[in-house]
């Protein structure tokens, strides 16, 4: 701070060494510490098309499909109310993520999520690709059974889909639900990731929404990948996992049908 | 209001109206070493400096994202900053006085503060971190008001308008902090260089 600030004759500013030594104790701001303030934009490819990514210095915060740059920047500032900076080039651990599924090395900004969503979005990132899991399925995993209303609003407030998977979380009745970006990209999404979901359909159609060996003694949900080896021939349906468990079936240990916890 | 800071105040004050977060950029490269001065030496420690300088900052964002034009192009971003910081330093002084942290098994006190980057240490001097702390025995308006006047050098003037006092207030916190620091601090007037 130079002297030229100063503006007149001071009483305290006298010519002594404490004064001098105050005015030394100035320091510079370290480097970095905008990112802590403000988030990062860029754009990268993902299986429905081209989506807008803000990431801040704790990881991926928001993620939004179908928006032009200025609604992006709109809606994040108006969930985060943080400044939003262009970024550089996507960091490669997002990039493989959108690309293949594998989120390894990728961090998430859940800081702005209330814990019950971010026990949802956990659980929801739990789900395999190719594989589908109920509403009521996540309420169980998480030890609160009776909130599946909740879990759907907590999915749809998601703010990292495809990052955290919660396409994956499908209707009870086997129908696919609703989804940020729309249905028909959910059903996109579903199909690209190779799930059975016409099978799950024409299944559910019967009253079947879990499926059992009777080689192995195991049961599933349709979309298991466990299920999905099970032969025709050795392929039981069941209407609820109570049936199933009174037929003297266990539940899968992959698909944990039932929700039980890891 | 000195002249520097008016020359800077006006590209920023610009930049705020035409585009909130191109403007709050610049606003933070004008004023990041000043409240990152001003929090070190309020806080004390370099990590709590750099938790209150993005916390002050991103208040600042975020009341600026509600003010109309009009207030935006009569804001006086220096003192308004500091104010923020000032309120902010003085909540979590008290939270943490209400729940102190467990005392540390060996009292410490001479130990470098593990957060500060070794340039920085070695470019200061034992005499500045002494002085540094024993800003500690200063009253929060004695440190706020000699902080803000002796470390970063605001007028009067501002200082008055972040402490919310006279201007005659201010002067006598500055008077009765540098007579107590002088009392505790030999300085360098006993040594012979």
């Amino acid at each position: 701070m130079s002297t030229v600030e100063s503006h007149g004759p001071d009483p305290f500013d006298q010519d002594d060494s404490l004064i001098a030594d105050l005015g030394a104790l100035t320091a510079g701001a370290p480097a970095g510490l905008l990112e802590r303030v403000a988030a990062r934009w860029v754009r990268v490819d993902a299986a429905i098309g081209g989506v807008y990514v803000a990431m801040t210095d704790q990881g991926v915060a928001y993620l939004r499909a179908g928006q032009d740059q200025e609604e992006f920047a709109a809606s994040f500032r108006g969930r985060f109310a943080r400044p939003l900076l262009p970024g550089g080039g996507p960091p490669p651990a997002l990039v493989r993520a959108l690309r293949t599924g594998r989120t390894g090395g990728l961090h998430l900004d859940l800081r702005g999520l209330r814990p019950f969503e971010e026990a949802v979005l956990r659980a929801a990132a739990t789900i395999p690709r190719g594989e589908i899991r109920p509403y009521a399925w996540i309420a169980e995993r998480i030890g609160r059974p009776k909130a599946v209303r909740a879990v759907g609003t907590a999915l749809g407030r998601n703010p990292v889909p495809l990052l955290i998977p919660c396409h994956r979380v499908t209707r009870s009745d086997g129908r696919i639900g609703q989804y940020v970006f729309g249905a028909p990209a959910k059903e996109h999404l579903l199909r690209t990731e190779q799930v059975n979901l016409d099978e799950v359909g024409t299944l559910a159609a019967k009253n079947v929404y879990f499926v059992g060996s009777d080689t192995t003694g195991v049961v599933c949900f349709p979309s298991c990948r466990d299920a999905r080896r099970i032969t025709p021939a050795h392929r039981q349906g069941f209407r609820t996992l109570a049936q199933a468990e009174s037929a003297g079936y266990r539940p899968c240990r992959h698909c944990r049908p039932g929700g039980a916890p890891a | 209001m000195n002249v520097t800071e008016t020359d800077i105040r006006l590209p920023i004050v610009a930049a705020l109206t035409e585009d909130l977060d191109t403007g709050f950029v610049a606003l933070f490269d004008a004023y990041r070493d000043v409240v990152f001065s001003a929090a070190l030496r309020l806080c004390g420690r370099w990590a709590d400096a750099e938790d209150l300088t993005a916390e002050a900052f991103l208040r600042a964002y975020r009341a600026l994202a509600g003010y109309e034009p009009q207030r935006i192009e009569s804001l006086r971003p220096r003192p308004w900053l500091m104010t923020i910081l000032a309120n902010l330093w003085r909540n979590t002084a008290r939270s943490a006085a209400r729940h102190p942290p467990p005392a540390p098994l060996e009292a410490a006190p001479e130990a470098a503060d593990p957060a500060e980057p070794a340039e920085q240490v070695a470019e200061r001097s034992e005499t500045g971190r002494e002085l540094a702390a024993l800003l500690d025995e200063l009253t929060e308006e004695q440190r706020l008001a000699i902080v803000l006047r002796h470390v970063v050098d605001l007028p009067i003037a501002e200082i008055a308008t972040v402490l919310g006092a006279p201007e005659g207030t201010v002067k006598s916190h500055i008077s009765r902090g540098l007579k107590r620091l002088r009392v505790l601090y030999p300085g360098r007037n006993d040594e012979h260089r």
